[in-house]
């Protein structure tokens, strides 16, 4: 690997962790009240975020700049694809993290973000152990759909696709709105630092979360 | 002390952000980001260190031992993404050496053996899905693929439904 491929794998790796760590999603409690739909950050972040690349994507391979329409998209296998969201959905839900979020858990000190990367190494090595058993063979190898992409397999224009995840994104950001009202709120930066519930009182009788909320508002002004 | 932490970025600006970054990621190098790939060569390389042998001859470890595992594109990427998440927690007053109870309502042997099984789980799904929330369910459904949209499902489905056994954790 040359210095110029080693330095755009840093840049853009610290970029990535830099930039979820901002999110709040070093903590598994934050993270993990998305399934609690208690706070709607990681379906927030992760459509937006989406939405913003898909766009830029499908802007850049109008005329194929940066030889963007050979950018790489995977194909896919059916069963491995959901037995693997499957398995990453429960571990997300028993750990707190995914591969990635763990990484960004441990580099914001928790020691639990590195237990779960051990955790994956053990998994890996599991999932080498069983690997040319016939059922993982035919998990990993059979159901390829016949294109890489919904625009292709449906034969519709990938703007359509993308109008369609942008009604589905506010749908889920009016959802979660009303979800995170009725519950006591998003986790704040020190909610997750110093490890309370939002809106949890403290010994005094003090509503923590409001404190929070007002220095929030303190910081920005 | 609690005055020092800096506020999250909002979530609609956090993910305006990592989409641009994203969409930064597949201009420069072609793909998008992923995490999970890191992983797979470090387990490799740890392999090749205690059993040489049997990592060779493994099937799924053996294509990834030929040459230097960690010479990887991806294994610098998640190196930059631990730096990353350093120097975001540090300068915004977050970093907290912990393990992280949530509420406090288990203790650390019972967390971490919990966050153990959950990487457990989460590694073994990452090798048959051929990738992440981050690989595929972010990158390849920014590529508007199939594999995207179909992880995303299982992994919402299955996480809303688990984390209903897990309330007294959080």
């Amino acid at each position: 690997m040359d210095y110029g491929t080693a330095g755009t794998a840093l840049a853009t790796g610290l970029l990535f962790g830099f930039v979820l760590e901002q999110a709040g999603f070093g903590s598994p409690c934050k993270l993990t009240a998305q399934f609690r739909l208690t706070d709607w950050s990681v379906f927030k972040v992760m459509f937006t975020a989406i939405i913003v690349a898909a766009i830029g994507i499908l802007l850049l391979q109008v005329d194929n700049t940066f030889g963007s329409q050979g950018f790489y998209v995977a194909e896919m296998y059916l069963w491995g694809t959901v037995l693997g969201g499957v398995l990453i959905g429960a571990g997300f839900a028993i750990g707190g993290y995914c591969p990635g979020t763990s990484v960004v858990g441990f580099g914001s000190g928790r020691i639990d973000g590195l237990v779960f990367m051990l955790g994956m190494v053990i998994g890996i090595w599991a999932f080498a152990g069983v690997y040319d058993s016939s059922v993982i063979q035919t998990i990993v190898t059979s159901a390829q759909a016949s294109a890489r992409t919904v625009p292709e397999l449906l034969g519709v224009s990938p703007w359509w696709i993308v109008a369609a995840m942008i009604v589905m994104a506010i749908a889920g950001f009016a959802a979660g709105r009303a979800l995170e009202r009725r519950s006591h709120g998003v986790y704040s930066a020190e909610d997750i630092t110093e490890g309370h519930d939002p809106g949890e009182s403290d010994e005094l009788g003090r509503d923590l979360g409001r404190e929070a909320s007002a220095s929030r508002q303190h910081d920005t002004a | 002390m609690s005055c020092q932490v800096r506020p999250l970025w909002p979530p609609f600006i956090a993910g305006i952000v990592l989409g641009l970054v994203l969409l930064l990621t597949f201009i420069l190098v072609g793909n998008g980001m992923g995490a999970s790939g890191a992983f797979a060569r470090v387990a490799t390389e740890i392999g090749l260190q205690v059993a040489p042998e049997a990592t060779r001859e493994n099937g799924y470890l053996g294509g990834m031992a030929q040459g230097n595992p960690l010479a990887a594109w991806i294994v610098l990427a998640a190196v930059g993404t631990l730096v990353g998440a350093i120097l975001a927690s540090i300068s915004s007053g977050r970093f907290r050496v912990k393990v992280d109870r949530g509420s406090g309502r288990i203790g650390v042997g019972a967390r971490l053996a919990l966050a153990l099984g959950g990487g457990l789980l989460a590694g073994f799904g990452s090798r048959l899905a051929a990738g992440c929330t981050s690989g595929v369910g972010l990158s390849n459904t920014a590529m508007l693929g199939v594999a995207g949209f179909v992880f995303l499902i299982a992994f919402f489905a299955v996480g809303l439904l688990v984390s209903l056994f897990m309330r007294r954790v959080w």
